[in-house]
């Protein structure tokens, strides 16, 4: 059995908590005592009915305002896949929360209230689902209660965002007409939509194929942590403790630790502490090297003959999610995998307008929410490879200096 | 050799969903270690906290842990837990810091709670915060899961927590990928939940398929309980009995391992890890709801002890 990681986003309101907890409930995910709880809790609904929305909303500030503030997270598991739901929310204030949910979904619930079609946030959410690379969209077009079940309007619908999906480039776009409070669609084909000749969204959701979105061509392995016990009988044992991002790593394969440009060889390699031949992402191991080399933490040990960029210098695309404005030439410390350095911010090509999806390139500032073009400048070298390329090997946070929170989200180019 | 050739070789290079969950664990482990000048593992002596030590092992060894293991005893912890604790870090050989909340009631006159199940459960926060600042952590390990309780489900992997130890649901840093901002200021710690994304039922089923050792209350054993609101509560000296309370033997398990005043039992007969698991498969009610007595209290009980500082 396999993980499937994913994520519902969408405006505010148009249902995408409603729509997890109809999932949990259809699927009976959910125990006695949880749904005790929330049927105490349910308000202005009539008698027997429960607001599935409170299945998420598990913060006392959403339940009193009706609004998701920040992600949450949920599990449920069919005999085909295990899931972990990131519960998203819609509301642009808090875009960096859905950032934070987003960057580890293999898939994308884009909702739309079938009433108001395609709206900014849509934008806003599409765009940032392009921007992390999330390799497969699900259009959810919810409410078709409200209208009737309209085929001319999901069609309508689909026109619009076929456009947004063209713009942005994002690929494998499905898309289903649901109703969340209803359970139209989600767990079962149906009897409102016949026009529908798609699966309905869980068998969707527990076939679609995800094992291909780890890369196991580019071998890179960043080194988290050095072993060396240091005892009598282990004297000479030194281990690279690290989780293999991706590829496929061997004894005897020839390697280069980056940024440094030394080249050794892989003399043994350990999982959980038992020696194996070979190892590949995502597993964590211990890589044992030939020579005694000076390696600490935040070096990459990158397969010989691999192509990989080494630079102080590169172009980003960043999301800025702080309240305080970005400010060029102001110094943060940027976190690619294990490693950390410090980094200037020296030049904005353009910004993103998020409703015309073009590019602008006079403004004023850049505040919280905005997406950017802009040129990074590293104290010292980063082995990386483009976003596009390898996600593995192409994000990178910049935290502040002083507040130390993360204020950026970095797709190298 | 060419990696392609390779890769369409008959071999299957993929993780089932134990191995991708362990591996991210292992990987959040390191990332402590990589991090944090003083980290601690906050170990309670119940299964979540016996598969963090599993799980650190994975990730040190043949390397001592770069932390010790903290537990925050409340006096009223069952026996058996107790003396497998003990066991447990005579076996690896790891270091154990023990704080008392007793000691932190008599050194700050806190008061203590009255009742039939007169819990110390808040109480521990007190001793917890007293021992981050004694020893300097900047970083406590915790077996907490997001499925376990709704404000859990919230909170970020690695959790950061001010000079008071308050956790702000409302401004939580942001979180991507893999990558964990471990930077804090002074007097600031961050809380780390390598095992956030598992259920119940992938603890134990890692715990079966790893052979991992439990406490024995864990299974199915005779005990003297009484009933209390539908839950069996085990007679111990730290709860009252009522004359109108029914004290009778039963086969119990338990289901999580907390104070002898706050969790329930089970009734059950399932002896061994396979039986368990069937039952904890077919259970229609959660972990908490089945055998924690404290957090019916109110909807928000465990934002609220969270906001104060509380694991
Ligand atoms: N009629 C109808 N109402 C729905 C449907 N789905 C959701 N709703 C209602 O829409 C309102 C908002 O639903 P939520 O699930 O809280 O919306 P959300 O997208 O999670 O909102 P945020 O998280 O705050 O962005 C609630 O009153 C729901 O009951 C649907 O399919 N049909
Ligand atoms: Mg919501």
């Amino acid at each position: 059995m396999d993980i499937l990681r994913f994520i519902t986003a969408g405006s505010v309101d148009d249902g995408k908590s409603t729509l997890i907890g109809r999932l949990l409930y259809d699927s009976k995910s959910i125990m006695i005592d949880q749904l005790e709880a929330i049927e105490k809790q349910t308000k202005n609904k009539e008698e027997g009915e429960i607001d599935l929305a409170l299945l998420t909303d598990g913060l006392r500030a959403e339940r009193e305002q009706g609004i998701t503030i920040d992600v949450a997270y949920k599990y449920f598991t069919t005999p085909k896949r295990k899931f972990i739901i990131a519960d998203a929310p819609g509301h642009i204030q808090y875009t960096r929360n859905m950032i934070t949910g987003a960057s580890n979904a293999n898939l994308a619930i884009i909702l739309i209230d079938a009433r108001n079609g395609v709206i900014e946030q849509t934008r806003r959410h599409s765009i940032i689902a392009s921007l992390l690379g999330i390799k497969h969209i699900v259009v959810a077009i919810n409410k078709m209660d409200l209208v009737n079940y309209s085929q001319n309007i999901y069609n309508n619908i689909v026109i619009d965002y076929a456009e947004v999906a063209k713009t942005l480039e994002l690929q494998n776009v499905t898309y289903i007409p649901i109703s969340a409070l209803n359970g139209d669609n989600i767990v079962e084909k149906s009897k409102n939509l016949l026009w529908y000749e798609g699966e309905c969204l869980l068998s969707f959701l527990e076939s679609v194929e995800v094992q291909s979105d780890i890369d196991l061509h580019h071998a890179r392995f960043p080194v988290q942590y050095v072993i060396r016990p240091q005892t009598d009988d282990l004297h000479d044992y030194r281990g690279y403790a690290g989780k293999i991002i991706s590829g496929i790593y061997k004894k005897g394969d020839s390697i280069i630790i980056q940024p440094t440009g030394i080249e050794t060889i892989i003399s043994k390699i350990e999982i959980g502490g038992v020696e194996v031949a070979e190892a590949f992402a995502p597993q964590s191991v211990v890589l044992h090297l030939e020579d005694d080399i000076d390696i600490s933490r935040g070096d990459l040990i990158v397969k010989k003959d691999e192509q990989l960029q080494v630079s102080q210098e590169f172009e980003v695309l960043l999301c800025w999610m702080d309240t305080k404005p970005l400010q060029i030439g102001s110094k943060y410390f940027l976190q690619h995998n294990s490693k950390n350095v410090r980094s200037v911010i020296k030049n904005i090509e353009y910004k993103l307008d998020v409703n015309t999806l073009t590019k602008e390139f006079n403004f004023e500032k850049i505040g919280l929410n905005d997406v950017i073009k802009a040129t990074i400048k590293t104290a010292s070298p980063l082995a990386f490879d483009s976003y596009k390329c390898l996600q593995a090997n192409g994000g990178a946070i910049l935290i502040d200096e002083t507040s130390l929170v993360t204020v950026g989200a970095c797709m190298i180019q | 050799m060419n990696a392609n050739q390779d890769i369409s070789s008959s071999k299957i290079r993929s993780l089932d969903y134990l191995e991708q969950l362990e591996s991210e664990a292992i990987h959040i482990f390191r990332e402590v270690a990589g991090q944090f000048e003083r980290p601690s593992l906050l170990f309670s002596g119940g299964k979540d906290s016996i598969t963090l030590v599993h799980l650190a092992l994975k990730a040190f060894r043949p390397g001592k842990f770069p932390f010790p293991l903290v537990h925050i005893d409340t006096g009223h912890n069952f026996k058996e837990a107790l003396d497998f604790r003990d066991e447990l870090v005579e076996q690896i050989g790891e270091k154990l810091i023990v704080r008392k909340v007793a000691d932190t009631i008599k050194k700050k006159h806190l008061t203590e709670p009255k009742g039939k199940f007169a819990s110390r459960n808040a109480l521990q926060t007190y001793t917890l915060l007293d021992t981050i600042e004694e020893f300097n952590f900047d970083c406590c390990i915790g077996g907490a899961r997001r499925d376990e309780e709704k404000a859990r489900a919230k909170e970020r992997i690695f959790s950061i927590r001010d000079e008071f130890g308050q956790w702000n649901p409302k401004l939580q840093r942001p979180e991507l990928w893999n990558i964990y901002n471990g930077k804090i200021n002074k007097g600031e710690n961050v809380r780390v939940f390598p095992i956030s994304n598992w259920t119940e039922l992938d603890v134990w089923n890692y715990i079966r398929k790893e052979k991992i050792q439990l406490p024995s209350i864990y299974f199915s054993h005779e005990r003297e309980v009484i009933e209390h609101e539908g839950q069996l509560i085990a007679v111990s000296e730290f709860i009252q009995i009522e004359s109108t309370d029914k004290v009778t033997k039963k086969k119990v398990r338990y289901r999580t391992v907390g104070d002898m005043t706050c969790t329930a039992a089970v009734e059950s007969t399932a002896a061994t890890l396979e039986e368990v698991v069937t039952e904890i498969i077919a259970t229609k009610t959660s972990e908490r709801g089945e055998t924690r007595i404290d957090d019916k209290v109110s909807e928000a009980a465990m934002e609220d002890r969270k906001k104060n500082g509380y694991f």
